[in-house]
């Protein structure tokens, strides 16, 4: 079985925190990571790679320095890496990103399954998953909780906001997933030293055959015409900083009953 | 294609290092530059930049279709009823095809349409196209996606709206995709310019900044709309409007299919969305016991369900279907009683529409007092066992 996982570097937006006075971002100390969903797609990969057996190939696109990102999976247990970089690739939105990581897995030849994390925590969009499956065509199955392969069937458990589904697909299929079944592994000191010695490939558009006016900003059907920082309302607020937690929630008590939320 | 900062322009003030999200502006001997490896071109910086020094060379686009009209929501069914997220999207797409001079349209696929099509117009569609057969019964993306394509190659609509659930945002990108047409995801205030031209505004960076981005040259401007922003209509019983019931031309069989379905029902079976008041709770509630607790203060209220921040859920605290922020449920209770949650953006842009807020939690600088109305700084676990006692005794007295 061949798995590739799509994964992608961000900076790590749950540290982002809002200077309250300035209303802007602090990013002093904010670390570029790998995204946690997509952890959890590799953490996917390498359970059906300790079942059956199965080749697992990391692809990401993205700046030179995404390269730490393809090592940290090489380290827990990837078998292949390559990495996507080209000036034409910047600027891209969802389907310009999916046209460029589609071709990119097309040229990286046969597989059974693609694994990529529900979302990135940097643009929450969930979009590229779904987009690279449409552009190849592969059907797919989304936020899965768990992936296993059985009868030649992947089969997906996964939740919308009322039911817990249980989905049968055979490959080639695109995943994403929301969680894996278990925490995802750390890396051994063997795997750190694999990930030291290898070599990331890094492919050019040219590479990959992409037709540069599909990809980067000349590809991208979506245009940013403005960012801003919300605006945050001030409101009343009472909040009570008192040691001895009898009084506080007796006075809590009291402004609660007063506002009417609690009654008789 | 790339950002530029002028530097005889530049004045030095580091305002747009502030605001940019990939950290590719740097300060070189009092003038800002660009690294244009990590620069994702968002164009952050122009607009903050005082002095009108940083711009974006334009890019000469392929128009590819630009042709379409009326505003589509798509329906979303649970149970065999549309979901609340419907409702508010008639709502929305009735005010901007008003603006737009244009329709208000309802795309229903469905195993059974039954009534369903008179409660869209009723809700504000001015037109439902009706795609209903066995097959339909349940979410399919293959069925799903192949019809709504099929209904959009035919009918042309300028805009599509899908609810940002989850199935929503499973739909919306294949569709996007195959119609080749750009799309947002989880928007938050959408307008329409004087052109027909959707504005989508939508929360990125985990809710840090607000972007709003524009489709102009593509068709459909397709979205996915975040449940709970918007309020649906009061249902017009005297409204009318038409219904166009289509066949699928080009029938497919399905690679994915349904091997298990059961029902997610959270503790009481009052679903978190639509519960009138919540009791959360996050890793500050320290083991599932103390956890247990909070049922205890939901219980003494009418309507109300326990959540959990996404830490409760990844303890296994609760079940992600009763988790509130970013990566789970928004939610716009009246009253939200949230204990043990230091306020995480993610969480806060989950729960920040509920009508009153009330924190407890250990630190008094935890970002979730700064949306409380009300709230203690003292030990969750502490508190709220002497909070239940105290309700129960004014409610008793």
């Amino acid at each position: 079985m061949n798995i590739i996982v799509c994964v992608k570097q961000v900076p790590d937006t749950e540290k982002v925190k809002l200077n309250p006075e300035t209303n802007t971002l602090i990013r002093d100390g904010v670390e570029n990571i790998m995204n946690p969903y997509d952890a959890q797609a590799l953490e996917t990969a390498l359970i059906l790679k300790d079942a059956t057996g199965a080749n697992v190939k990391v692809v990401s696109m993205g700046p030179e320095q995404a390269k730490d990102v393809l090592k940290d999976a090489i380290a827990l247990g990837a078998d292949e890496a390559v990495l996507l970089s080209d000036r034409v690739f910047a600027g891209s939105d969802t389907l310009a990103t999916s046209i460029a990581l589609a071709n990119a897995i097309k040229a990286a030849g046969e597989y059974d399954l693609i694994l990529c994390g529900k979302q990135a925590i940097d643009g929450d969009t969930a979009q590229v998953g779904p987009e690279i499956a449409e552009l190849l065509g592969i059907p797919q199955v989304t936020c899965a909780m768990k992936v296993a392969f059985e009868d030649g069937k992947f089969l997906v458990e996964r939740e919308n906001e009322s039911t817990a589904q249980t989905l049968a697909v055979a490959g080639p299929v695109l995943v994403t997933v929301t969680r894996a079944e278990k925490e995802p592994r750390f890396a051994s000191i063997k795997g750190k030293m694999k990930a030291r010695k290898t070599e990331i490939p890094v492919l050019t558009g040219a590479d990959v055959a992409v037709d540069e006016k599909t990809v980067g900003l000349a590809g991208s059907p979506t245009k940013v015409v403005k960012v801003f920082t919300p605006q945050v309302a001030k409101i009343e607020s009472e909040i009570i900083n008192e040691e001895d937690a009898d009084k506080a929630v007796d006075m809590l008590v009291e402004k609660l009953v007063g506002a009417q939320i609690i009654t008789r | 294609m790339a950002i530029n900062v002028d530097k005889d322009k530049c004045i030095g003030c580091e305002s747009c290092i502030a605001v940019c999200p990939t950290g590719a502006l740097t300060m070189d001997a009092g003038k800002a530059i660009i690294n244009q490896d990590s620069c994702v071109v968002c164009g952050a910086c122009i607009s903050e930049c005082p002095v009108e020094a940083i711009s974006k060379k334009e890019v000469t686009r392929e128009v590819s279709n630009n042709e379409g009209s009326d505003i589509w929501v798509m329906v979303e069914l649970e149970e065999g009823k549309p979901m609340g997220v419907s409702f508010e999207l008639l709502s929305v797409a009735q005010e901007l095809s008003k603006k737009a001079n244009e329709k208000c349209c309802a795309v229903l696929i469905a195993g059974d349409a039954g009534s369903i099509p008179q409660e869209l117009i009723a809700a504000g569609a001015d037109k439902v196209y009706v795609v209903s057969g066995a097959e339909y019964a349940d979410y399919n993306n293959e069925l799903y996606t192949n019809a709504f394509c099929e209904l959009a190659n035919e009918y042309k609509p300028n805009a599509v709206l899908f609810g940002a659930t989850v199935d929503g945002r499973d739909l919306a990108p294949r569709v996007a995709a195959r119609l080749h047409t750009g799309l947002c995801a989880d928007c938050t205030a959408l307008d329409i310019t004087d052109s027909k031209i959707v504005e989508w505004t939508r929360p990125a960076l985990g809710g840090n900044i607000l972007a709003t981005i524009i489709c102009d040259e593509h068709r459909p401007q397709m979205g996915s709309v975040r449940p709970k922003v918007f309020k649906g209509l009061e249902p017009d019983a005297s409204r009318t409007g038409e219904v166009v019931n289509y066949q699928v031309k080009n029938a497919i069989t399905p690679k994915v299919t349904i091997v298990k379905k059961e029902n997610l029902t959270s503790g009481n079976g009052i679903k978190i969305e639509d519960a009138e008041v919540i009791c959360c709770g996050g890793r500050g509630m320290g083991d599932l016991d103390k956890f247990k607790v909070l049922e205890e203060l939901a219980a003494l209220f009418e309507n109300s369900a326990v959540a959990g921040s996404r830490a409760a859920v990844d303890e296994s605290w609760i079940s992600h279907v009763s988790q509130v922020g970013q990566s789970g449920k928004t939610v716009a209770p009246k009253v939200y009683f949230v204990l043990g949650v230091s306020g995480a953006i993610q969480h806060l842009a989950g729960m920040k529409d509920a009508d009153v807020v009330i924190a407890i939690n250990k630190d008094a600088n935890a970002p979730i007092f700064s949306v409380a109305q009300y709230g203690i700084v003292g030990d969750a676990n502490v508190i709220l066992p002497k909070l239940i006692a105290k309700i129960k005794a004014y409610k008793e007295a």
